[in-house]
């Protein structure tokens, strides 16, 4: 009987947070995956609130919010810190963390949109790069967390992957490497980083889900 | 952990009011500095250049940014007197996501109570009072969120106390009919010097209210 278990979906970057977390720590857990268009009486009872993956259990007791979950570990096992030990460096991940969290939610509606709402979304998106290009990351450091991958490398994770599959998807191009030079570079370093390079979803497969989710939620508008 | 502290605020922010409790309830002295938003001081828009928003704690001339992150970042460095997150990594994950789940609901819900009228209106009402009564049932028989004593939670939900009297009236209804002991947490909260002395006064976020909805057209 394990005692991290992580109820999860490859289909979504949040849980590859924590899947990143719990290897870069070495913590040994048990994934169960969630099929979130028929959700388990087990995810329904550990996130009566919300009713979303990722959800941590630990020794039985549910954890939920992928970056609350991070927070967990992050003070349950020290090991591979991945937050400053400082005070005020930790007030200033935490801003940026809590930035990625509010503002990597307009990535996904670049796919799940056209016309007018799609340019509202990759105007928002823009937007979010342009401000983490010029005030997030600083001139010659690898990662937002120095020489190693920290919290907040891990909270921007959807623009080093997803955003490329979903600009594919969405017929969109937008993160190109001479208007993001510092963040295009940082996407490659993050992406290289073993415990990522081997915990990503395959391209392949999440291309043809985003193909074919976005023509669902399409068609009801189309004539 | 000495050093200036100075608090860039505006007086309705229930934002800004978690810090000004934060600070009180650990005896922190600081400068309160007034902000006008159609006019930002050049400090505020140098102290948070990415949101360019209230509030901000400036401590030894650095910048924390987000109230919840401040009122962490408050409880870390002034970690000798009057915690507000608990020890136990558990209790933290809980404290933060009710903190989290007031972030996204509490202040867009409450914010359609005053902003929209009809049938849009009673949904937000029905959302509002719903949310409400979630977090009720998180606070069950104990005296406060936090257990004996303010707690993170705490401080993150009861600045908006001050704000109900206003969407009571803009909303015509009543919550403490719907969540009595909500409001009788409010009111315990309430008689603790950090909480009164850091609300503003009902009947001026009123009159706030009724401005604002002059200016956005609002009827």
């Amino acid at each position: 009987m394990a005692a991290v278990k992580l109820l999860g979906t490859w289909r979504s970057p949040y849980c590859f947070k924590v899947i990143w977390a719990l290897k870069l720590k070495g913590i040994p857990y048990e994934y169960i995956e969630e099929d979130v268009f028929d959700k388990s009486p087990l995810l329904l009872q550990y996130n009566q609130i919300h009713k979303k993956v990722p959800v941590l259990v630990h020794d039985g007791k549910p954890i939920c919010e992928s970056t609350i979950i991070l927070l967990y570990i992050e003070e349950t096992w020290p090991q591979n810190p991945l937050l400053p030990i400082d005070p005020y460096e930790r007030a200033v991940a935490l801003f940026w963390i809590k930035y990625a969290d509010d503002k990597t939610q307009s990535i996904p509606k670049i796919y799940r949109t056209t016309g007018e709402e799609q340019e509202q979304a990759v105007k928002e998106c823009s937007e979010m790069l342009e401000t983490v290009e010029q005030h997030g990351l600083i001139e010659g450091k690898k990662f937002f967390g120095g020489d190693e991958i920290n919290m907040v490398d891990i909270a921007f994770c959807m623009v080093a992957h997803w955003l490329g599959v979903l600009e594919e998807v969405a017929g969109i191009k937008m993160f190109e490497p001479h208007k993001f030079p510092k963040l295009h570079s940082w996407a490659q370093n993050f992406k290289s980083v073993p415990v990522i390079k081997e915990n990503l979803p395959d391209d392949e497969r999440m291309f043809a889900w985003l193909k074919h989710r976005r023509e669902m939620l399409l068609a009801p508008k189309s004539n | 952990m000495e050093g200036a502290v100075v608090l860039l605020d505006f007086w309705p922010s229930m934002f800004g009011m978690r810090t000004r409790i934060a600070l009180a309830e650990k005896g922190i002295k600081y400068e309160y500095k007034e902000e006008d938003l159609r006019n930002k001081s050049e400090l505020l828009l140098q102290m948070n250049p990415v949101h360019k928003k209230i509030p901000v704690l400036i401590h030894n001339g650095k910048p924390v940014c987000e109230s919840l992150i401040q009122v962490q970042y408050i409880d870390e460095v002034w970690n000798d007197r009057a915690p507000l997150l608990p020890s136990d990594p558990y209790k933290r994950a809980i404290a933060r996501f009710w903190a989290d789940f007031i972030d996204k609901k509490i202040y867009d819900q409450g914010s359609k109570v005053w902003k929209t009228k009809g049938e849009e209106q009673e949904t937000a009402k029905k959302e509002f009072i719903e949310s409400l009564k979630l977090l009720e049932g998180e606070l069950g028989d104990k005296a406060y969120f936090g257990g004996e004593n303010l707690g993170f939670v705490d401080v993150a939900l009861v600045p908006f106390y001050s704000w109900f009297y206003a969407y009571e009236k803009c909303g015509n209804f009543s919550i403490e009919a719907e969540c009595p002991k909500l409001i009788a947490w409010a009111m315990r909260c309430m008689q603790k010097e950090s909480v009164a002395k850091s609300l503003p006064d009902r009947e001026k976020i009123y009159e706030f209210i009724l401005h604002m909805k002059k200016i956005f057209g609002i009827e």
